[in-house]
This record gives C-alpha cells, sequence and structure tokens, in this order.
C-alpha cells in the first residue's frame, strides 16, 4: 500500500527523532527518571528530613568519584556486553556470573602460580580469565546446540558448579589462600592491571580495554557475515536455517564469546588494583554467587542490548550505585539503591511500549507539521508487537 | 427507500493509519438472504473493512447500519451479539475435541450449573440436517477431513444463530469436490435467508455463487455490480486496474536431461507416527515445470523439506544434475543448485526485521562478491540490492532500507523470488509461491516460473491451486497421503479427474517406471 510512495524518500536526511536509536535511548531514559523518582519516594518515606540530602547524594554523588565510577563499571560493562551480545543470537546468558567467577579464577591461578616476566604476567593473567569463561560459556553452548537443552537451564547450573568448583579450588590451594582471613591473598602488583595514574581514584586500564571491546563487538555485529549470521539466527532462527547458515556451530561461537567476555570481566576485577577493601585483588570463597555476572543482565536490558548502548547503561548503574554508598552518609541503607536499580529495570522492561510511545508522539507532530507522510511509521504496530512478543519470549524463558 | 432490503449497511467508512488510508470512503451493502463477494488484491483493504465491522477498529468516519439503525460495534463481542459470524481461513477448532464439543464452546448450555449436552445435541442435529451439512457431532475434529471440519465452523456460526455469515477465503483449503459442496451449501445458507458476506479472489466461485460483488483497489471502492451483469475479465480489470491476462501463455515445453533424481525417498513425520512421505521416487528434467498437486498435508511440505535439506530423510537418494546431494547441508545443496521458494514466506523466506537489501543477500552473503575476509561490503550489497528491486520490480517504502516486515505481501514474495531465480540455479523448487497473493502478483510470478523453465531449468512446483496446477505446469504428479498416486499431463486431465487423484479415490503404480528405468 506504501507503494506509490517509491523510494523518493530514501534520500531524505533523517531527522534525530525518526531514529530508532534515539526512541530508546529517550525510553531509557524515561525508566530512570521514573526510578529515580521512586527511590525518591522510598527515601522520603524511610526518612523524610535527609530525603533531599541523600537524593543529592544519590543523583551527584558519583560525579566527585568519577574514576571510582568507571572502575566499578569495568566488570559490569563486561558482562552486560556478555549477556547483551547473546542476545542478539536470541540466546539468554543467565550464566555470566559462572563464568565470571571462571574468568576471576583462572586469572588468579595465573597470577600466582605462573612464574613469568612481570611485564607480561598481567596480560596473560587476562588472556587466563579470558580462557576460564569461554570454557564455561562453551558447556552451556554445546549442550543447547547438540542436544537443544535450553541454555538458561544449564547457564543457572553451571553458575553454582563454578561458583562451588572456584571456592573449593581456593580453599584447597595454600599458596593462594590464607584460612585466618577467608580470603586469599593479593594479588602481586607486577600481575595487577597497569592504573590509569588519576590521583584519588582506582581508575585502571581495564575500563579502557572493556571500551574497546565494546566498540569491536559493535563492529562484529554490524558489519561482518558473523554478526549478520548472528543477527538473522535471533530474528529468525528458521531462516537463517533456510539460508544455510551453520546455526549450532554459530550457538557454539556465540556461547564462547559471551563467556570470554564475562571471563574477562571476572579478571578486569580481580586484577585491578583498588584502594577499597575487599573491591578487587582477592577472592572470598563464601559460596555466594558472583553479583556482576546478574547486574550484567540488567546492564543488558537498560542499553538495549546494544553494544554502545550497555557502556552507557553500565556507567549510569556504576555511577548511581556510588551515589547509593554515599547516601549512606546521611543514615540510608545502601539497598534503596538496588531498589532504585531494581525499577529502572522494571521500567525499562516496558521500553519496547515507551519507546513506540514516544515515536508516535514525534510521528503525529511530523505529520502535523509538514504533513510529511513516512512510510515506516505504519510499522510502529507491528515494530510494538514484534518487541512485546520478544519481551513475552524473554520472560517465558526467564520462567523456565 | 434504500435501506429496506439492506439488513447490513457500511456506509462511507474511512479507516487511516498513519501515513496511510486503508479503507477510503467505502460504502458496502450487504441485502438479506443474498451472497455478496468481496474481492480485491491483497492490501486492498478487505481485512480491514472487515475488521471495522468486527469492532477490531474504529472507523475514523462513516457508520454501520443494520437494518436501518446505526449501531456501534466496539468489540467482537458486539458484532456477535449483531448475529455477525465468521469462518476464518484457519479454523479455530480443538483437535481433541468432538464436533459437539467445537460447536458449543463458549455458549455451553448449562442446567443447574452442569453441562446440558443433549438440548445442544438436538439442536446441532437439527441444524445439520436443515441445511445439508451431514456433520457427526461425535466425531473427533483430528479425524475429520478439513471439508467436514469447515462445516463445524459453519455450523458454530449457525449454532449462535448468526445471521450475517462471513466466509474468509474459504475454498482455499478444500478439493474440487469439496468446493462444489461448500458452494452448494453457501446456496442454500442463502436460500434459507442468511446474508452471506464472501472474501476470495477467485473470480470462478464468485462467477457461480454471488449474488452481486463489491471490488475494493488500493483502500478505495472500485463499485458493486450484479454478477449477472458481468463478466471474469471485467471484474478483474475492476480489482487490478488493467487488462490482466487470465489464461497462462506458455509454449510448449522442451524437457532436457534430467536434473533432479529422487528416488525411494521416505520422511519421517512429525505429527503423527506414520511416515509423512512414503517410498518416492521422480525425476524433474531441464526445461519442465513438474507440479506436485495435492490436498494439504499430504507429505509436499515433508518432501520439499528433506529435498532442501531442512529435514533429515529416512532413506532415499538424492541428484542433482547426477551429483549425489543426500547427505549434504542446506548451503552445499544450495550450492550444488537449488534454489528454493519456501512455502511460509514469513517464517523460512525471510528475515522480517532485516532490511529488503539484507534479505536480498540471504543467500549469497558469504560469497566473494558481497564480503571480504568476513567483512560485509555493503556497497555491493546496495548495487545489488538496487538492481534486484529494479529488475524485478520490488516495490517498498524506502528502497533497499525498507525493514522487510512494513512490505506488502506480494512484494515481499517478489523478493523473495527475485533472490532465489537471481541465484545461480539449476533447480527452482517453488512451494505455493501464489498462496495468498493477487491476481496481479500470480500473474507475475507464473510469468517467471515459465520464464525460468524456458531459459533451461528445472522446476519444481508445489501447487494447492488446482488451476495453477492445470495451467502452469508440463507434468502434474499428484500426491495422498504420502505417495505419488498418478502422473498426469495437463493438458489431457480434468479437475474431476484430478480430484479424483487428490482424495484417494483414484490410484495408479507410478514408482515402477522409475524403480525400473
Amino acid at each position: 500500500m506504501q507503494d506509490k510512495n517509491g523510494m523518493n524518500s530514501k534520500n531524505e536526511k533523517k531527522k534525530i527523532t525518526e531514529i530508532k536509536g534515539f526512541s530508546s535511548f529517550t525510553s531509557a531514559l524515561m525508566a530512570i527518571v521514573i526510578g529515580l523518582l521512586f527511590g525518591f519516594i522510598v527515601m522520603l518515606l524511610a526518612n523524610p528530613s535527609n530525603a533531599v540530602a541523600g537524593f543529592r547524594y544519590v543523583l551527584l554523588g558519583g560525579l566527585s568519584r568519577f574514576g571510582d565510577v568507571l572502575y566499578f563499571a569495568t566488570p559490569i560493562l563486561m558482562t552486560g556486553l556478555s549477556v547483551a551480545f547473546a542476545f542478539k543470537m536470541g540466546l539468554f546468558n543467565i550464566g555470566a556470573s559462572g563464568q565470571y567467577t571462571m574468568g576471576m579464577f583462572f586469572a588468579l591461578y595465573v597470577a600466582f602460580m605462573f612464574d613469568l616476566p612481570p611485564s607480561i604476567h598481567w596480560i596473560i593473567a587476562i588472556l587466563a580469565g579470558m580462557l576460564g569463561g569461554m570454557i564455561w560459556g562453551f558447556i552451556p553452548g554445546i549442550f543447547k546446540s547438540l542436544l537443544n537443552v535450553n541454555e538458561v537451564i544449564t547457564s543457572i547450573m553451571t553458575n553454582y558448579i563454578g561458583m562451588y568448583l572456584v571456592d573449593m579450588l581456593i580453599r584447597s590451594n595454600s599458596a593462594m589462600y590464607i584460612p585466618s582471613m577467608t580470603r586469599t591473598q593479593y594479588v602481586p602488583q607486577h600481575v595487577q592491571i597497569r592504573s590509569l595514574g588519576i590521583a584519588g581514584s582506582n581508575v585502571n586500564f581495564g575500563i579502557v580495554f572493556a571500551l574497546i571491546i565494546a566498540v569491536l563487538l559493535y563492529i562484529i555485529l554490524q558489519k561482518t557475515t558473523f554478526g549478520y549470521e548472528l543477527k538473522a539466527t535471533g530474528y529468525n532462527k528458521h531462516a537463517a536455517q533456510y539460508a544455510g547458515m551453520n546455526g549450532k556451530r554459530n550457538i557454539i561461537l556465540t556461547m564462547v564469546i559471551a563467556g570470554a567476555l564475562s571471563g574477562l570481566g571476572g579478571a578486569f576485577a580481580i586484577l585491578a588494583p583498588s584502594e577499597i577493601a575487599g573491591s578487587s585483588m582477592t577472592y572470598e570463597p563464601i559460596n555466594v554467587i558472583a553479583a556482576n555476572g546478574f547486574n550484567g543482565i540488567a546492564v543488558a536490558l537498560l542499553g538495549n542490548s546494544h553494544p554502545i548502548g550497555v557502556i552507557f547503561s553500565a556507567i549510569f548503574i556504576s555511577y548511581i550505585q556510588r551515589g547509593g554508598t554515599l547516601a549512606s552518609l546521611v543514615g540510608y541503607k545502601p539497598e534503596i539503591i538496588d531498589l532504585v536499580i531494581a525499577v529502572i529495570i522494571y521500567f525499562s522492561a516496558f521500553a519496547a511500549i515507551m519507546s513506540s510511545a514516544i515515536r508516535r508522539i514525534f510521528a503525529n507532530r511530523r505529520n502535523k507539521e509538514a504533513l510529511i507522510t513516512e512510510p515506516q511509521i505504519e510499522n510502529i504496530e507491528e515494530d510494538v508487537g514484534s518487541e512485546i512478543e520478544n519481551l513475552e519470549k524473554n520472560s517465558n524463558k526467564e520462567a523456565e | 427507500m434504500e435501506n429496506e432490503n439492506y439488513i447490513i449497511e457500511m456506509l462511507n467508512i474511512t479507516k487511516e493509519f498513519p501515513g496511510i488510508v486503508a479503507n477510503d470512503n467505502i460504502t458496502l451493502r450487504l441485502k438479506k438472504g443474498e451472497i455478496h463477494a468481496l474481492l480485491g488484491e491483497n492490501g486492498a483493504g478487505k481485512s480491514t473493512l472487515m475488521s471495522v465491522l468486527f469492532g477490531l477498529y474504529q472507523p475514523e468516519k462513516g457508520e454501520i447500519r443494520k437494518n436501518g439503525e446505526v449501531v456501534k460495534i466496539n468489540n467482537p463481542n458486539d458484532a456477535n451479539d449483531l448475529g455477525i459470524g465468521m469462518v476464518h481461513q484457519h479454523f479455530r477448532l480443538v483437535e481433541v475435541f468432538t464436533v459437539l464439543e467445537n460447536i458449543i464452546l463458549g455458549v455451553e448450555p448449562t442446567k443447574n450449573g452442569f453441562l446440558n449436552m443433549d438440548e445442544a445435541r438436538k439442536k446441532v442435529v437439527e441444524l445439520s440436517e436443515r441445511y445439508g451439512l451431514k456433520v457427526d457431532p461425535d466425531a473427533l475434529i483430528e479425524d475429520i477431513s478439513v471439508g467436514m471440519q469447515q462445516r463445524v465452523e459453519i455450523l458454530k456460526m449457525l449454532y449462535r444463530d448468526n445471521e450475517i455469515l462471513i466466509f474468509d477465503e474459504p475454498t482455499a483449503v478444500l478439493t474440487p469436490q469439496e468446493i462444489h459442496e461448500l458452494l452448494q451449501i453457501m446456496k442454500g445458507l442463502a436460500n434459507e435467508g442468511k446474508s452471506i458476506l464472501f472474501i476470495s479472489h477467485k473470480l470462478n466461485e464468485i462467477m457461480e455463487v454471488a449474488d452481486r460483488c463489491t471490488v475494493l483497489r488500493k483502500g478505495k471502492c472500485m463499485g458493486t455490480v450484479d454478477i449477472k451483469d458481468t463478466t471474469k475479465e471485467e471484474l478483474s480489470r475492476m480489482m487490478v486496474g488493467r487488462e490482466v491476462s487470465l489464461k497462462v501463455d506458455k509454449k510448449e515445453s522442451q524437457p532436457g536431461e534430467v536434473v533432479l533424481s529422487i528416488r525411494n525417498m521416505t520422511v519421517p513425520s512429525k505429527i503423527h507416527k506414520n511416515n509423512a512421505v512414503r517410498d518416492v521416487s521422480f525425476d524433474v528434467r531441464r526445461g519442465e515445470i513438474v507440479c506436485i498437486a495435492g490436498i494439504d498435508g499430504n507429505g509436499q511440505t515433508e518432501l520439499v523439506q528433506a529435498l532442501t535439506g531442512l529435514e533429515k530423510m529416512l532413506t532415499g537418494s538424492i541428484n542433482i544434475c547426477g551429483k549425489d546431494i543426500s547427505k549434504a547441508s542446506v548451503r552445499e545443496r544450495s550450492i550444488a543448485g537449488i534454489s528454493h521458494i519456501p512455502e511460509d514466506r514469513q517464517k523460512y523466506g525471510l528475515v522480517l526485521d532485516y532490511t529488503l537489501e539484507e534479505n536480498l543477500v540471504l543467500q549469497r552473503y558469504w560469497q566473494p562478491q558481497f564480503q571480504n575476509k568476513g567483512f560485509i561490503k555493503f556497497d555491493e550489497v546496495r548495487k545489488y540490492a538496487l538492481r534486484l528491486i529494479d529488475k524485478f520490480d520490488i516495490r517498498s517504502g524506502q528502497g533497499p532500507v525498507t525493514i522487510v516486515r512494513s512490505m506488502s505481501g506480494g512484494n515481499q514474495q517478489k523478493a523473495i523470488i527475485a533472490r532465489e531465480m537471481d541465484k545461480d540455479h539449476e533447480l527452482l523448487v517453488a512451494v505455493q509461491p501464489t498462496r495468498g497473493l493477487d491476481v496481479g502478483a500470480i500473474e507475475y510470478i507464473h510469468k517467471m516460473l515459465i520464464e525460468g523453465r524456458d531459459s533451461g531449468k528445472a522446476v519444481l512446483l508445489v501447487s494447492l491451486e488446482l488451476d495453477e496446477v492445470l495451467n502452469v505446469s508440463d507434468r502434474i504428479l499428484v500426491m495422498y497421503e504420502g505417495e505419488i498416486v498418478g502422473e498426469l499431463d495437463p493438458n489431457k486431465t480434468t479437475d474431476e479427474e484430478l480430484g479424483l487423484y487428490m482424495s484417494g479415490a483414484k490410484r495408479d503404480d507410478v514408482k515402477e517406471i522409475y524403480n525400473a528405468g
């Protein structure tokens, strides 16, 4: 029906408001605003007199410690990329935590047990972390591709297996573990990732690597045949099969890459030099699944599974967590920030609906202004339909 | 004066979607006791108009009247209350329920909170006899034929005392005999005072059964005509807006050497325990169109999936130009020379969320022409897409960067055809390539198939449409319950004979020819 418009509109430059990325950005922004408002209300209820001061810390606290914001953003940026990348293929990598833990362990093992020249020791340790994650991503990948076992189930299990296995191996390793302190020794300085040297913060080269990796992923997804196959499979696996794409190989490859990203996250986290006690350089085997893996899911969701979007959402979540920690100065529990983040994620799950609403508003305005009829607008309904379908698919997967 | 006979009037209906007018000032008047055909190409606005009548959309302008009074239809329940019922193209029946249970579903008669089946049974039997529907109320849906299932759908409407019956492309799934029966039933219903809206693009059936016909084109109403005063040619001209040849022009085929040779193929079924394809053998030669005819669900889908590599065979062998591809992957088969226009274009043929240009290279993105060391050459892709769009006249909102989901069904199909025909191939496998398309698009696709044949390709066409089977093919193989039960010459056979083979009433032993040779 839109045929008569022909191709005359293809040369027109797109306005920013017409770009899909813009509306997913604004909808994420809306989710954030709603989440923050909700957090403010909770603060008001918890302790009215300090609410304004506390909220100011949440909003602005991160600014004064932006180096630390980046320091804490590094691991969740990596796990976020891991989840987002698998998601593009239609796989839900809930196993980021296990892969992250394996990454930490492999990096630690190389750091303590190998004797390498100081100039390359830290790099080898990082690569070892990547290898650990790859192995832990490979397992659900091979189960999915050869036996069609749902990756959500296997990767939940690998989370536990990974965590207990690592705890066991660390406790039984007398070279690393200090029983009296229930943690490992600190990573020797020459294996630590080099600091960026910004005074008063813990920011290090980890964030630089993470940003480069995010850009690389963007290029892989957008410019390569592998990315083309990956996205095609994620959108429509029947068509991918019909086109002769090797689905089994791609599933394994995607999970291995996702695992590598999480593993790198673990290595970046554990090898980072830090003055914040317990946040790095040592592993505590306390039978808890690494939270940074699950934070990666939140980061990927808020970033719309887009590598560049994930950069911003990781930094944002880290930023607001810093603010939350500072809010404890006026008597608030840092858990308030977890609450706010939960609400933000909750609303960004509605992003599909909000995003189409935003586009509709702009579309209507444009139509009224200049009577430009853009044929793409009529896709909105279908877009929403398919996006909601995707969401349902995902939530079903989660339910499984 | 004008509304005395009309049971439903849709007056000056205008329904807009952002950027497009789906229904532009359309008026449709349905007389009591008539069969009124609604004819139009895909995307002409038929579905939108019916959705308005069903309360799924609210029109911007216009009103709906029943028996002369303005009514407001806000949702399908309102439509049901007004006595409007619909037989959908895809039946909405519970397979494991009996006919009776399906009919009363949603309006179960109860007595003190318990089901009262006796009363329902009495009414169903009575209705079934009155309209000659011949339905056994205790049969399970999964055990009865498609034609019978459709009659159950009709009974559902009658049971709900609907007076206005909408049939949405009802003959698409039926054999010629069943189509004939259905048309008789429709006439009977009309004689009993029911009013029927008959959505169809099959001109023969409209000519046979309808009293009047309203034609839509591109959202506009082209007028309502009395069937007795019109011809098929005039109707198709109104629908398409230009002269359309209803006959397929083609020369005699000049079959060359064998391209595809299938021997003893057996394919297991996913749905039932029996094999879907049983010991099938046949050849397709260069320069001929071989058509596999049959009623839906007799193993055609599985045959094609096994041929193209989407499913595994149990036994048998496949040769393309003398090369054994029985165990080859989809990609290897594609390289060996199979092009495949799949049955379900949205499920298999396209990545709907990809752009048109990305879809046009779906089979070729890995070739050196389009990639270098794993990086896609986007300018080459663009150039190639523009060439195909121009050559095959694929229309879309924004050219190569249009998201395919937003394109019309006909143009989606054109994109697939462009991709598959332009790819190097020896054998073109086309499965229901014209399904759901309008006359203009069908004409185009038939032309392309014949062009492919004349350029020396082998064409294997799978079709459920008798007209297509008889007009396009050079040789017909009829499939029934997984076996090839007849090989016919389209010039020497008739609708009736084909129908007998398709329904299993008649069969020849075809296998011997190939097994001996």
